[in-house]
């Protein structure tokens, strides 16, 4: 069953944007890096439990680290991403241990703080990030040769590259460490007596987001041809945690969901109404509202209803 | 012989208010320790730092001879600590026997590893669901823990202890808030529990209390009071003091 409904989302992947010209491809492109962010976010917050407002840092530092190394030194793609993601993730492993000293609302306000000097850096060290002008004049890699500058190529490149990643994610979160994860999420202390070390779980989980976070500020880079100080800022970070929270944290469907929403309200509504975020947040109300945990759990608890499954029902409620 | 728990000379003050002092305590292998004392006399303090939830201000806590008071809780876990809580701490979503295969995880390298579907460790479910017949909730492993009533809860905690053969248990309270019946249950089934565990206890009280322990430390205002034998405990006249206010 979990299988079936994993191959039907991959098939609609594939076809949904070619109903549509190349404006409704590049959409799916957009949809498919924010999922992606969101997903690594997702790892902390929802099956750590530690919410985090600075994850943009992972995806900007990527981009930027891919660009610049390509800018100024001149390197090609198949060395910029591999040193993005290393950097990234270790400066990931570098923030986890100084946000890792608090969980909870300390936890929040570091890594705010954190996404925000980095934020600073780059609106201000002008040498090296071009400052407000962002860095332009970036190339989108050609795997095998394959050119990817038309809209349907790097669709499918970043349908793959999400796939892939999406597999690994899964294969983490469903495992015996995402189940001591969760452990550690729900019940720290008994998991502490129980003798997990809570600190090394959450300390490791906290890296293996920084890396997704990086791979999709990979995609984000090839995908904009240009990196700005935005990418690294609140606004991002708070925008994926939106995704994360109105999709349903915890699940593997929601933060999916939840880039869908946010990303079609950015692109396709804005274009009728000035005020999409007003909209935006009048979807996030109805959503904490009628359903707190989540569109997609949400979902799941009217349909089994409707099934008329009663004790499954209750059983979810 | 060596002693299962050996603290000596343990101190903890809140502020200026010493909840610990002194407290020695020696607990040979096999024996069933009860301590005793009324309300805000340490216990559980005393419980949270022989497991490492509260670091002591000064002394020595050893586990079969080896210095642990440096250990962080999950270090003293895995070196055969274990507990249960006073108020019930488990996984209210999850299965009970989910519970015990988290408790079972916590002594086993597999906990680390990121790739291979937990749901495939049938090994480790088959084990938490005979834990769980054990204790007499066999029939209950697939039930969510939310859906278990209080006494049967109180035997989760336990059972998740026992999951992972310490060499000594802790127990809080094992008896708070049951009934005359479920009260029964669980001292069969401490009573069950093989020497080679040694067992600590927490009660407020004597009279409800565990017929099978063999000694008793009375604590009071952080101190240890009175040490015995159950009679040389119950006829000591800081006892009668303490707990009758004469």
């Amino acid at each position: 069953m979990k299988r079936a409904s994993f191959v039907i989302f991959l098939a609609v992947l594939l076809v949904l944007p070619w109903l549509g010209g190349d404006y409704y491809i590049n959409l799916g492109s957009q949809i498919l890096i924010a999922a992606l962010f969101a997903l690594s976010l997702n790892l902390l917050v929802g099956y750590a439990g530690l919410t985090s407002l600075g994850h943009a840092a992972y995806l900007g530092v990527s981009a930027y680290v891919s660009g610049w190394l390509f800018l100024k030194l001149g390197w090609g793609h198949a060395m910029t991403a591999p040193a993005a993601l290393l950097l990234t993730t270790l400066m990931a492993a570098l923030f986890g241990l100084i946000a890792l000293r608090a969980s909870g609302i300390g936890f929040l306000m570091i890594t705010l703080a954190l996404g925000q000097v980095l934020w600073g850096l780059a609106f201000r060290w002008v040498t090296i990030t071009n400052g407000d002008n962002g860095l332009s004049g970036l190339t989108r890699p050609a795997p095998f040769g394959i050119n990817l500058d038309g809209a349907s190529a790097f669709y499918i490149f970043t349908a793959i590259v999400f796939a892939l990643s999406l597999i690994c994610i899964v294969l983490f979160a469903n495992s015996s460490f995402g189940a001591v994860l969760r452990g550690t999420r729900d019940q720290p202390r008994r998991m502490l007596a129980l003798g997990h070390n809570v600190w090394l779980v959450r300390y490791l989980t906290f890296i293996v987001a920084g890396f997704w976070a990086a791979a999709a500020g990979l995609l984000y880079v090839y995908y904009h041809k240009f990196i700005h100080p935005h990418a690294l800022g609140l606004t991002n970070s708070a925008e994926t945690l939106l995704m994360v929270i109105a999709g349903g944290s915890g699940t593997l469907a929601g933060p999916i969901v939840g880039a869908a929403i946010v990303v079609l309200l950015k692109n396709y509504v804005s274009a009728f109404i000035e005020r999409w975020t007003m909209l935006l947040g009048f979807v996030f109300l109805m959503i904490v509202m009628f359903m707190p945990d989540g569109l997609v759990p949400g979902l799941q608890r009217i349909w089994t209803r409707l099934t008329g499954d009663k004790a499954k029902s209750q059983e979810l409620a | 012989m060596t002693l299962a728990l050996e603290v000596q000379g343990l101190c903890k003050s809140f502020g200026g208010l010493p909840v610990t002092s002194e407290v020695s305590l020696a607990v040979e292998p096999g024996e069933r320790r009860l301590i005793i004392g009324p309300n805000g006399a340490g216990k559980t303090t005393l419980f949270n730092l022989i497991a490492g939830d509260l670091t002591a201000d000064a002394g020595s806590i050893k586990l079969f001879g080896s210095e642990v008071i440096h250990l962080r809780t999950d270090q003293r876990a895995q070196q055969g600590m274990a507990r249960t809580f006073q108020i019930i701490t488990l996984f209210p979503k999850d299965t009970l026997a989910h519970n015990v295969v988290l408790s079972l995880l916590g002594r086993s390298p597999a906990r680390w590893n990121a790739l291979k579907p937990q749901s495939s460790r049938r090994d480790l479910y088959e084990q938490a669901r005979e834990v769980l017949a054990r204790i007499g909730l066999g029939d209950l492993a697939d039930r969510p823990l939310s859906q278990v009533s209080y006494g049967e809860k109180r035997r989760v905690e336990i059972a998740m202890a026992l999951a992972q053969q310490p060499r000594l248990l802790l127990l809080d309270e094992p008896l708070a808030g049951l009934s005359m019946e479920e009260r029964k249950t669980v001292q069969a089934l401490l009573a069950d529990i093989p020497r080679d565990i040694t067992l600590v206890m927490i009660e407020h009280d004597m009279d409800t209390s565990l017929a099978l322990a063999e000694r008793i430390t009375l604590l009071h205002y952080g101190k240890v009071i009175v040490e015995g034998t159950r009679a040389e405990v119950v006829a000591h006249p800081r006892t009668q003091e303490i707990y009758l206010g004469t």
